[in-house]
């Protein structure tokens, strides 16, 4: 029971990561109905801006932690956007009316394009971060020894998912923002001819994806300590995953996905092996598409008349 | 400004469309289309399917932009402005097939509508298109995908005239409905012309009636202006009976 609670704790935590990195993923899916594979990368991207202000903030001697966490978050997702918005821009938008494969392959070129441009900028080898945020609440002890915690650092996790998809969902819900970018996702042509701008709809919906892939980087980086040029591909496919599993181009399914790979990773790893993970995450997509092929909260894809 | 002056800005059309070709890609759709409105009218649009009603209703729109001729609105040109600069410029489409959001509620469609608008005229605009469409309001909370498509059309007009539009596109409100909606329509687009003297241009197969409303018409075939005059006039003609009236008049 501790260690199914345990276990439960860590999933809800790594599940937030994946539902965070997911969101861009759907959108983007929504509004243009392409599969932007450098997302991963973008997530990468966000948690090496976030460790380089952590470092830039050191050298000049910041070290008031909640000051640093919130220049962090702030420079990073305000970076991360313009790396978002550049890469609508440079690739994309310039073939949007071309052959729907064309901006598949542009995303591919772009991920191995930055994934390379960070190995060569920041180096190959592995960015340490040395653990900031320590301890944690102890929420069972029990006399043989088992604890079941929660660290401060999945809690602060956890809530921030919760207030950054509250505030998501309410931006896309009720704001005439997320009104126009629903708009664009149902018919382009019918908003642009209400007076939607359709490209900036377009160019804000990788803003606000790439911002918030850039909270899950720094969320990352400051979880497990370390990060390199190669995460975002890990993270990628498993958030991508987490969309299609939640129903690509519903947003609370891209949150649902989310939570279900990270709890499904982490109670396999649990109760039987690290090394399968994958297979199980895998598994369960698969199976999941077999009696559902539009995931859990997807709709069912209707050719329009 | 001179009272000459005035005169002369009051006479000339508020759109005017002038050897207007368009294309979809090679093939070409519209070939030297000429059509005025002027403001305070209603003007129609006659012709069979696939005469390019609905292209050059979508030219006036710049999607797609007109490959040849100029686009005159309310004495700007217009030919190739973006769609969201045209649709900013107080023109209205109700378009073909309604197309309304489906997934958004009737009240959603409806602020659609209004996102060029001050919010400070939105609960006066609204509650006059739930005047001339009682049926919207009713339904207000319904998702438009749900709607009948007598309703779907009711709230395709409701959300163009949201935007406060001087000219008001009408392609086809009468496709697919039954005959008592379609009066209903027609009577709504009257009393907004006699009442309020909005300009509208619309599109239709059901000629029988749009020639019955409009001051003035076109005749469209094959991308083509073959035939104008009033409303009466056309409907007295004998090619325009033959063509598109015999049987069709109901």
């Amino acid at each position: 029971m501790e260690y199914f609670l345990q276990q439960l704790i860590n999933g809800i935590t790594l599940g937030s990561i994946y539902g965070l990195i997911a969101i861009g993923y759907t959108m983007v899916y929504g509004i243009i109905g392409m599969i932007n594979f450098a997302h991963g990368e973008i997530f990468m991207i966000g948690s090496f801006i976030a460790l380089t202000v952590f470092l830039a903030l050191a050298a000049i001697g910041v070290t008031f932690l909640p000051l640093v966490l919130l220049l962090m978050v702030i420079v990073a997702m305000v970076c991360t956007a313009a790396w978002g918005w550049t890469i609508e821009r440079v690739a994309y938008r310039p073939l949007r009316g071309s052959f729907r494969l064309a901006p598949l392959i542009t995303a591919i070129g772009m991920s191995i394009f930055l994934q390379n441009f960070v190995q060569i900028t920041q180096g190959a080898r592995v960015k340490p971060l040395p653990p900031q945020i320590q301890g944690g609440l102890i929420l069972m002890n029990n006399p043989n020894g088992i604890v079941v915690q929660i660290s401060w650092m999945q809690i602060i996790i956890i809530a921030m998912t919760i207030v950054l998809m509250a505030g998501f969902s309410l931006l896309i819900s009720k704001t005439s923002l997320g009104r126009q970018q629903r708009a664009c996702e149902q018919d382009r042509k019918m908003a642009s001819l209400l007076g939607v701008n359709v490209d900036r709809t377009i160019s804000l919906t990788f803003v606000i994806g790439a911002s918030l892939a850039a909270v899950a980087g720094m969320m990352y980086l400051l979880y497990y300590g370390v990060i390199d040029f190669y995460i975002g591909f890990i993270a990628g496919v498993k958030a991508f995953t987490a969309a299609v599993l939640g129903g690509i181009g519903s947003l609370p399914g891209a949150m649902l996905g989310g939570l279900a790979i990270g709890l499904i990773e982490t109670f396999w790893s649990g109760y039987f092996s690290v090394e399968y993970k994958d297979v199980a995450a895998f598994s369960i997509l698969a199976i999941v598409l077999i009696f559902m092929p539009s995931g859990l909260l997807g709709r069912p894809e209707v050719e329009k008349v | 400004m001179s009272a000459a002056q005035s005169i002369l800005l009051a006479s000339e059309p508020l759109l005017a469309i002038r050897g207007v070709e368009t294309f979809y890609g090679k093939i070409q759709a519209l070939r030297g289309v000429d059509v005025e409105v002027h403001r305070g009218e209603i003007v129609t649009l006659i012709g069979a399917n696939g005469a390019g009603k609905s292209t050059l209703m979508m030219t006036i729109c710049g999607n797609p932009q007109a490959r040849a001729g100029q686009i005159v609105y309310n004495g700007k040109d217009i030919t190739h402005l973006p769609t969201h600069d045209i649709m900013s410029m107080s023109i209205a489409q109700s378009p073909e097939g309604r197309r309304v959001f489906p997934r958004m509620t009737v009240m959603e469609n409806l602020q659609m509508g209004a996102i060029l608008e001050d919010d400070k005229h939105f609960e006066d605009d609204l509650k006059r298109v739930f005047t001339l469409f009682p049926r919207l309001k009713e339904r207000r909370g319904q998702r438009g995908g749900t709607l009948s498509g007598g309703e779907q059309q009711m709230l395709a007009i409701g959300r163009a005239l949201m935007s406060r539009p001087k000219l008001l596109l009408l392609d086809e409100p009468s496709l697919g409905l039954a005959p008592l909606v379609v009066k209903q329509i027609f009577e709504v687009i009257r009393e907004l012309n006699a009442n309020e003297g909005l300009t509208v241009f619309l599109v239709e197969q059901n000629a029988f009636h749009a020639l019955r409303l409009a001051h003035r018409g076109y005749v469209m075939v094959n991308g083509a202006i073959t035939m104008a005059g009033t409303g009466r006039e056309l409907l007295a003609r004998e090619e325009v009976r033959s063509a598109y009236l015999e049987g069709g008049a109901h």
